[in-house]
């Protein structure tokens, strides 16, 4: 990718693998800073994976992360998860009220959070109110999504990174959600990396789009790419396979 | 009771074999093989007791209650292998939970240092905290393995693993000590302690029988909470590496 902008995290020959089985090999590119960049690809192209690395669940077996020019090394683990926010695809919860679990990043802290900011960011991801003290059992798998984004949202991350967070809404709720987050991205300048099936949503909100299959980076740039990919591949995905 | 009077209560192997024999269960072998060990291992443990009684040597009270250490450990330890270094761990907690008890019975005069008190009593605090660790490693290992997302959601917010696996740890520490709180509930009442009973049929004072069997009660409690929290701490740390990621085990 040709880099006008000063990268957020940047790749040096990443790879990574599970018991031999390699899931991500030879990843090099950047992410910009303060843009939104998409993650394209079929499953199993290791764009969760990728993420994950990013968030330091997971550590590269070789190659170099940078994050904003610091080796991903050089933070420590809790600072560079609350810098670096995920909400993960799954939407994983704790059990009890919607209000625990967005509380869940200030407890981590020792701290509190106040129903006051809980209910706006409520508001926020298109749920109102009076879902705080609902018991997340209650809620629908699209519910789930907008509570695990606010939930991400409360530590106010510098980059945030979201794996699939609308393929359980309906077409209402995911115009709110790709609203909120471009607010988010212009508002904050917060650089946003997307993972989504839907190639229409890329080009709607991406500024940019990297394509990545079996484990590899096949086409990056300017998400227009995805009208006149340049390779035979990514156009088979774009033509085909994806949604 | 003399040696024909105790084969005479062969009778009660007989009962199961037959019943096995006649339902098809195909337990017969099992309950032979049982049986047999159990005879062979009690009567050679009454003869090595007889002789450690009577000897009253430090040296050989020291062996029993290490031997009992190594075989409690190595029982135990098959229900945690998936925990880097739980041989150790387990053996660490055994001996912690022993020289409590037999620290604190011996230290404030409950009972004196003799080889009977000393080595039935830690019999019993050894036997309970095997079981303990065992059911604690069951539940501990499966609570690890069925929320592997709950933990990583905690990592990636910014918690430590000691928070991304608190509610695992606790569900298991309480998991293995309701067992013993609850039995202690009922005791007395469902049914009569084995070595309340034992000392009872022994011809003791049923009230002397059943103040002992009262310490021993009380000791267990400390026993099974030890144990737990002991181990339960002493386990969470390896599942993770030094960047606080959760080690996924194939």
């Amino acid at each position: 990718m040709a880099l006008d902008y000063k990268p957020a995290i940047h790749f040096n020959q990443v790879s990574y693998s599970i018991e031999g089985n390699p899931i991500l090999q030879g990843i090099t590119g950047s992410f910009p800073e303060g843009k939104i960049t998409t993650l394209v690809g079929p499953s199993g192209a290791g764009k969760t994976t990728l993420l994950k690395l990013c968030n330091g669940l997971l550590s590269p077996d070789s190659g170099e992360i940078y994050i904003k020019d610091q080796p991903i090394d050089r933070f420590e683990p809790v600072e560079l998860r609350r810098k670096v926010g995920i909400a993960l695809q799954s939407a994983p919860m704790v059990s009890g009220t919607v209000y625990k679990n967005l509380a869940l990043p200030m407890e981590l802290k020792g701290g509190t959070l106040e129903k006051s900011p809980a209910e706006s960011l409520l508001r926020d991801v298109g749920l109102g109110e009076k879902y705080l003290d609902r018991k997340i059992t209650d809620l629908s798998g699209g519910q789930r999504q907008k509570v695990s984004i606010a939930r991400t949202l409360v530590n106010k991350p510098d980059i945030l990174l979201l794996d699939e967070i609308t393929s359980s809404l309906d077409r209402t709720s995911l115009k709110e959600v790709e609203e909120l987050i471009t607010h988010i991205n212009r508002k904050f300048g917060t650089t946003i990396v997307w993972i989504t099936h839907n190639l229409q949503q890329a080009l709607d909100i991406g500024d940019y789009t990297w394509v990545m299959m079996d484990g590899e980076v096949v086409e990056t740039g300017e998400s227009d790419l995805l009208r006149a990919p340049a390779s035979d591949r990514v156009k088979s995905f774009v033509q085909g396979g994806a949604e | 009771m003399t040696y024909l009077t105790l084969s005479i209560t062969l009778i009660f192997v007989l009962i199961p074999l037959v019943l096995s024999k006649t339902l098809n269960l195909g337990l017969e072998r099992d309950t032979v093989i049982a049986t047999v060990r159990s005879i062979i291992q009690l009567l050679l443990v009454g003869f090595i007791l007889k002789f450690v009684f009577d000897s009253e040597s430090l040296l050989y009270i020291f062996l029993m209650v290490t031997l009992m250490i190594v075989a409690a450990t190595h029982n135990a330890r098959n229900k945690g292998v998936s925990i880097k270094g739980i041989t150790w761990k387990v053996a660490a907690t055994l001996i912690f939970v022993e020289v409590l008890t037999q620290g604190i019975l011996i230290g404030l005069n409950i009972t004196p240092p003799t080889a009977q008190y000393i080595i039935s009593i830690s019999g019993m605090v050894i036997g309970n905290s095997m079981v303990l660790s065992i059911l604690f490693l069951n539940r501990f290992t499966a609570e690890v393995e069925s929320n592997q997302d709950e933990t990583e959601l905690v990592l990636s917010l910014g918690g430590t693993p000691k928070q991304a696996i608190h509610r695992q740890l606790i569900t298991s520490i309480k998991a293995s000590m309701i067992p013993t709180i609850e039995s202690q509930k009922t005791v007395g009442l469902v049914q009569l302690p084995g070595m309340m009973s034992g000392q009872i049929i022994a011809g003791a004072d049923p009230i002397q029988a059943v103040q002992f069997q009262l310490l021993i009660m009380f000791l267990l409690l400390t026993t099974a909470a030890v144990t737990s929290v002991m181990l339960g701490f002493l386990s969470y740390p390896t599942l993770f590496n030094q960047r606080m990621q959760l080690i996924h085990k194939s």
